[in-house]
C-alpha cells in the first residue's frame, strides 16, 4: 500500500464570472490519500466539495497547485478515476447492461476478449445485485438501481480512484443503507481507493478512514482532517452505541455548526442556501433511525 | 414432408383469422362512432361553409367552385389521366407494329425507339413535386445534421456560422430562385444529363430553404445535452466519433427531428411556389398552367391541386412523425 498515492498540493481554483473578479472557490488545497483509502468531504453546500472532486476527475483544471496520482500528474479525465454522479448519469437510450458495456468497451477494448469484456460487465452488475435486469431502461428502474448501475458503472473500469459525488443524496433512507453496506463490502473486497462527498454525518464516520471537513467559501480550503480509527468491519448497529462513534459524530458536527455554522455562512453572502442546507443535514439526523430499521431487517 | 407444409399453412392462415377476429373484435361500433364524430361533423360545417361561400362569389372565370364543383374536377382529371394513359400505351404499340414491320422487311434495318412525350397528366406532377422535394430535403439534411452537430459540440464554430445562418434563414425562396437558375444552367452542362435542369434548379431552392430548422434544432439539441452525461463520457474518455455515435447523436435525436419535420414542411411549401414561379415540371406548375389556361374548370382544378397539395404535406408530416417513433429511445414521449 503507497502512503503518498494520490497528491493534492496548493489546489486552487477561479471561475470567470463575468465579473471584473474571477470567483476563487478553492485555496491552498493539501491532503495526501493512501492506496485503499476512503475519504469523505463534508462541508456546507456551495463550499466547493464537486469543485474538489472534478479537479481530482480532470474535469476541471486547477487554476494553481496540481493533482498528483500514482507519481502522475493529472492533466484530463480518465477511466482511472471513474466519477459516480449525483444523479446517476446513465445514458437513458442505453440499457443497464449497455450502459456498463459503453465504459467497459472502451477501456478494456485492447486487453479483454469480447467474451470476458461480457462476463465482466455481468460480474459488476452482479457485485451490486443489479443482475436481473440487465436489459432493461433506466426509466424502467428505481432511483437506487440506477445509482446501483452508476457504481457498477464506474466500479468496471477498474479506477485507481473511485470519485462519488453525492452518490446516495437523492435516496430515502433506507435504500440509502443498503447501498452504504454494499458499498462497504465492495471495498473491503477490492479495496478501491475512494473519495466521497456527502452531506450525511453518520455516513462520513461509517464508511470512512478519514473526514475531510471544508471551510465555507468563497477561497475555501480544508478546515479539519479527523481520522475515523473505528475497526473494520463495521456494523451500523453496533455503532450506533458506540461511544467512539457518537464521538467521531459527534465532532464533526461541532465543526460544521459550532465553528462553520450558519453565522460564518452569513458572512459569503450565500444566506439562505446555506440554512437550508443545515436543515437537510439536521434532516439527515432525523432520518437515522430509519436507517438503523433498515439494518435490523437486514440482519434479521 | 409436403404435409408438414400444408399443415403449417393451415396454421398461418388460422392465426391470421384469428388476428382478423380480435381486430374486429376491438373495434366496438360505439366507440368507433366517438372517435369518428367530431372529425367528420368538422368536415361536414366546413363543407357546408365552403359551398355557402363559393355561391356568393363570381369572378371573371365564372363562380367560385364549391366542393361538388371540385368533386367533378376530380372525376375529370381521373378521365383524363386514364386518356393519357390509353394513348401512351396505344403510342408504344404502333412503334412495335412499325419496327416489326420494318424488320421483317428487312432484318438490317435501324428500327428507332422513341419515348412517348405526351403533356403530363395531374398524377404525373404530383410525382415529380414528391420526388423533387425528397431530393431538396435529403440534400439539405446531409449538410444540416453534421454542421449542425460541430456547430453544437463547438462554440467557436457556432460563432463563425451564426451570423451566417441568421442572414440566410429569412430569405425567400423567391429570392434565391433566378440565382440558382442561372448558376444551374451555367454550371450544370453535361451532354447527357443525369437529371433535368429544372429538377436541379427546383431541389436546390427546397434545399436552400429547408436547411435552416434542422440545423439550427441540432444545434440546440447538441449543445443542450445535460452536462452530466458529457462528463460521463469524458471520463470514460470516448473518442470524438464514438462520443457523437454514442452520447450525441441520440440526446439530440428528439430536437433533430422537430428540426427534420419543420424542414420538410417548409420544403414542401418553398416547392409549389418554385415551381409555380420557374415554371418548372410540378404541382406549381399544373397551378400556374391552369391560372393562365382561365377556362371555367380552371378555378375547380386548382382547387383540387390546393387540397392535395394539403394533404400530401399532412401525410408527410405523419411520415416524419412515424420515423420519430421508431427512432425516439424515450417511448414515453407524447409525440404531436
Ligand atoms: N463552472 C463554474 N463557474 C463559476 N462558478 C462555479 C462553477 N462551478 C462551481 N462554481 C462555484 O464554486 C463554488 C463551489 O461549488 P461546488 O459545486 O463545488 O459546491 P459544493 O460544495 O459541491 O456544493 P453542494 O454541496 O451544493 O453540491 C460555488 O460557489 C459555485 O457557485
Ligand atoms: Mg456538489
Amino acid at each position: 500500500m503507497k502512503a503518498n498515492y494520490l497528491e493534492l498540493s496548493g489546489v486552487g481554483i477561479e471561475f470567470e464570472t463575468g465579473g471584473k473578479t474571477p470567483f476563487r472557490a478553492l485555496q491552498n488545497v493539501n491532503l495526501k490519500m493512501a492506496e485503499g483509502e476512503f475519504v469523505s468531504l463534508i462541508g456546507h453546500s456551495g463550499c466547493g466539495k464537486s469543485t474538489v472532486l472534478n479537479i481530482i476527475a480532470g474535469l476541471h483544471q486547477a487554476t494553481e497547485g496540481g493533482v498528483i496520482l500514482e507519481g502522475r500528474e493529472v492533466v484530463k479525465p480518465g477511466p482511472d478515476r471513474a466519477v459516480v454522479f449525483q444523479n446517476h448519469s446513465l445514458m437513458p437510450w442505453l440499457t443497464v447492461y449497455d450502459n456498463v458495456a459503453l465504459a467497459v468497451d472502451q477501456v478494456f477494448r485492447h486487453s479483454k476478449s469480447r467474451a470476458e469484456r461480457r462476463e465482466w460487465i455481468e460480474h459488476n452488475l452482479a457485485l451490486v445485485n443489479m443482475d436481473h435486469a440487465l436489459h432493461k431502461l433506466p426509466s424502467e428502474i428505481s432511483g437506487g438501481m440506477k445509482q446501483r448501475v452508476g457504481i457498477a458503472r464506474c466500479l468496471a473500469m477498474q479506477p485507481k480512484v473511485l470519485l462519488m459525488d453525492e452518490p446516495f443524496g437523492a435516496l430515502d433512507a433506507l435504500t440509502r443503507a443498503q447501498l452504504q453496506d454494499s458499498l462497504m463490502q465492495i471495498q473491503a473486497d477490492l479495496g478501491n481507493t475512494v473519495v466521497m462527498i456527502t452531506h450525511d454525518v453518520d455516513e462520513a464516520v461509517l464508511l470512512s478512514d478519514r473526514i475531510v471537513m471544508m471551510s465555507n467559501g468563497p477561497a475555501a480550503t480544508i478546515g479539519d482532517i479527523l481520522t475515523v480509527d473505528l475497526p473494520r468491519p463495521r456494523d451500523r448497529l453496533a455503532l450506533a452505541e458506540d461511544a467512539r462513534f457518537v464521538h467521531l459524530r459527534h465532532q464533526v458536527l461541532e465543526f460544521l455548526y459550532a465553528r462553520h455554522g450558519v453565522a460564518a455562512a452569513t458572512d459569503t453572502g450565500a444566506k439562505p442556501v446555506s440554512a437550508a442546507r443545515v436543515l437537510a443535514v439536521e434532516g439527515c439526523d432525523r432520518t437515522d433511525p430509519v436507517g438503523r430499521s433498515a439494518g435490523d431487517s437486514r440482519a434479521a | 414432408m409436403a404435409d408438414a407444409i400444408a399443415s403449417e399453412r393451415g396454421a398461418e392462415t388460422l392465426a391470421l383469422d384469428q388476428r382478423f377476429e380480435q381486430i374486429i373484435e376491438r373495434i366496438h361500433p360505439q366507440r368507433l362512432v366517438k372517435a369518428l364524430l367530431p372529425p367528420l361533423l368538422g368536415i361536414c360545417v366546413f363543407l357546408g361553409l365552403w359551398q355557402a361561400a363559393a355561391e356568393r362569389i363570381d369572378t371573371s372565370l365564372g363562380q367560385f367552385p364549391g366542393p361538388v364543383q371540385v368533386w367533378q374536377q376530380v372525376e375529370g382529371l381521373a378521365a383524363e389521366h386514364q386518356r393519357a394513359r390509353d394513348k401512351e400505351a396505344a403510342f408504344y404499340q404502333r412503334q412495335e407494329d412499325r419496327n416489326a414491320k420494318k424488320r421483317a422487311a428487312n432484318p438490317d434495318a435501324t428500327v428507332k425507339w422513341r419515348d412517348y412525350t405526351g403533356k403530363p397528366v395531374f398524377l404525373d406532377q404530383v410525382q415529380t413535386s414528391l420526388v423533387t422535394v425528397a431530393a431538396g430535403f435529403v440534400l439539405a439534411n446531409l449538410v444540416a445534421i453534421p454542421l449542425g452537430i460541430v456547430c453544437g459540440l463547438s462554440s467557436g464554430v457556432y460563432r463563425a456560422v451564426n451570423p451566417i445562418i441568421q442572414t440566410f434563414k429569412p430569405v425567400s425562396p423567391l429570392a434565391w430562385l433566378p440565382l440558382v437558375t442561372m448558376v444551374v444552367s451555367a454550371t450544370y452542362t453535361s451532354t447527357e444529363p443525369l437529371f433535368d435542369k429544372s429538377f436541379l434548379t427546383s431541389a436546390i431552392t427546397v434545399a436552400l430553404c429547408c436547411l435552416w430548422p434542422t440545423l439550427i434544432n441540432t444545434t440546440v439539441g447538441v449543445a443542450g445535452i445535460d452536462r452530466d452525461l458529457v462528463n460521463a463520457s469524458r471520463v470514460m474518455s470516448l473518442s470524438p466519433m464514438l462520443h457523437v455515435r454514442k452520447i450525441v447523436l441520440p440526446a439530440a435525436m428528439p430536437m433533430i427531428f422537430t428540426g427534420l419535420r419543420l424542414s420538410l414542411a417548409t420544403g414542401w411549401m418553398v416547392l409549389i411556389a418554385a415551381e409555380m414561379l420557374a415554371q418548372n415540371p410540378g404541382l406549381g406548375k399544373f397551378v400556374w398552367d391552369e391560372f393562365q389556361n382561365g377556362s371555367s374548370d380552371s378555378l375547380g382544378r386548382i382547387m383540387v391541386a390546393v387540397l392535395v397539395i394539403g394533404f400530401i404535406g399532412f401525410l408527410l408530416d405523419r411520415l416524419m412523425l412515424a420515423l420519430q417513433g421508431r427512432f425516439n429511445w424515450d417511448k414515453q414521449a407524447v409525440l404531436r
